[in-house]
This record gives C-alpha cells, structure tokens and sequence, in this order.
C-alpha cells in the first residue's frame, strides 16, 4: 500500500513538473504575443493540478487526516487564470497590438460608451 | 427572510470555503464558518447583481464534469501544439455571437472557454452580444463556434437563463 502511494505520488509530481515545464517553454517557442497566451492558460493548469493532487495525496496518506487545501487552490487558479489572460489579452486588443493572425473588425473593439449617460 | 440571507447558495459555499481554508471540522471553525457565511453576504449584496437562479443543478454538475474533461485533453492538445512545428500553426481571431444574456452566464462562458481546446476568450463587445476568441491552430471557425455552442453555451442558458 505504502509503495502505490508512493508512486502514485511520484507519477503526479513528474506528470506536474512536464507541463508546467512544456508550458514556460511555450512563452519561448510561440510565434507572437497572443498565442502566447495560451500556454500559461493551459498547460499550466493540469502541470499545476496535478502537483496539489500529489500534494493532496502525499499529505492524506501520512495518516493525519485528509489534506482538503489544495482543492481550494485548484478552486482559484481555475477562477483566475482565465480572467487574467482575458484582461491581458483585451489590453492587447485595446492597443491594437499586431500579431501573425489577422484583428478583429475595429466596429468590435470599441468602448463602451456609458460614461457619457448615467445610469437611469 | 431575504433582507437577513441575502444568498443562501453563497453562504453556502463561504462556509465550505471556510471549513476548507481551515482544513478542520471543529465544533468552533463550524460555528465561526456560519458566522462568516451569513455576515460577508449581508455586507456585499450591494455588489451583486440579481439572484442568480441555478435551475437545473444536475445539468450543471454535468457540465462541470464535460469541462474537467476537456481541460485534460486541452492540456494535451496545447503540450502538443507547442512542442510541434510552429509553421503549421494558423491562429486566428473569432467572433462568436452570443446567445447568452446574463453576465454572470456569460463570464462562465468566456472563463470555460480559456481553460479548454486551444481558445482564449480575448474580449468581448461593448454591446456584450459577441465574444472575441483568440483560437491558437484554426481548421474550421465555424466548428469550434458549433462545438462551444453546444458544449457549453447550451447547458449554460439551460441552468441560468
């Protein structure tokens, strides 16, 4: 029992350390900035998630009760990753910020316009 | 009844977050958990909109499992993707005209969208009825708006719309 633990800890920590690995790599090898995007947003997650899950595993099995933590870390990054990619990515947007695929239509990404109303 | 538990379903889970973040289940965190469950919404309820009306709580456990499942297989797809040559690559921007009118909905939608297959929502329309999805290899517009149609659009309107 003790031994299947072990590797199964082992086999998530490996599997978590070769995405988060493939993902900073991504930031080198991708061509421009918004495909760039993708790989903090992806392949992080599961390098990421399966960490805590070997976190979560190793701690639970040392017998001192079930570690829930690291659910809650999986709770947020999934809450906050894309949410910052979105405002990087609209940022980019904003500025009219050149890459290897084509822009939206302009008429798409103007400002909303309600600062000049109240709001009824 | 409204005016002292202004969102039940958020309490609800303000206490579980608590229990969590305590990592215990003591008589003391469960009262102290209630406590902060109960007064953190009755202090915010300014900042939240409408109730949101969660009707179909099955559906949406089902959609939380379809995207668990996909973000594996995004994952996979994107490793691939960035390991492979880059002169096959074609990224590309899509617009996808939005069936959804609620925002809470419709930050779900653009948040499931950046965790699965090689899409990152990138900006949406001041008039909120399109959604910009930066996509990072394109074959087909049309499918990958067909499949976040019916993969996660639909399930989304059914529960909260």
């Amino acid at each position: 029992m003790q031994l299947i633990g072990e590797i199964l800890v082992s086999l998530l920590i490996v599997i978590g350390a070769a995405f988060t690995f493939i993902g900073s790599f991504g930031l080198l090898r991708l061509r421009d900035f918004y495909t760039r995007l993708h790989a903090p947003t992806k392949a992080t997650t599961l390098g990421v998630g399966s960490l805590l899950m070997a976190s979560a595993a190793y701690f639970s099995l040392r017998g001192e009760g079930i570690s829930l933590h690291e659910v809650l870390v999986t709770i947020f990054l999934f809450i906050t990753a894309p949410v910052g990619a979105h405002l990087i990515a609209k940022a980019a947007l904003h500025l009219r910020l050149q890459g290897v695929s084509r822009l939206p239509e302009d008429g798409l990404l103007e400002a909303p316009e309600e600062s000049k109303e109240p709001a009824a | 009844m409204r005016m002292l538990l202004p969102h039940p379903l958020l309490s609800l889970m303000l206490w579980a977050l608590w229990l969590l973040l305590a990592n215990s289940v003591s008589p003391g965190n469960l009262v102290l958990g209630l406590v902060l469950a109960w007064l953190i919404p009755l202090f915010t309820a300014r900042f939240w909109a409408d109730a949101l009306p969660v009707r179909r709580p099955l559906v949406l456990l089902k959609f939380a499992a379809v995207v668990l499942y996909d973000i594996v297989v995004a994952n996979i797809a994107v490793a691939r993707l960035i390991l492979g040559p880059q002169d096959g690559l074609r990224p590309s921007f899509i617009v996808m005209p939005l069936e959804l009118r609620n925002d809470m909905a419709i930050a779900l939608l653009a948040s499931t969208i950046s965790l699965t297959p090689g899409t990152v929502s990138a900006f949406l329309s001041a008039d909120r009825k399109n959604l910009i999805i930066h996509s990072l290899h394109t074959e087909d517009p049309d499918e990958i708006v067909r499949q976040i149609r019916q993969r996660y659009e639909a399930p989304l309107k059914e529960v909260l719309e």
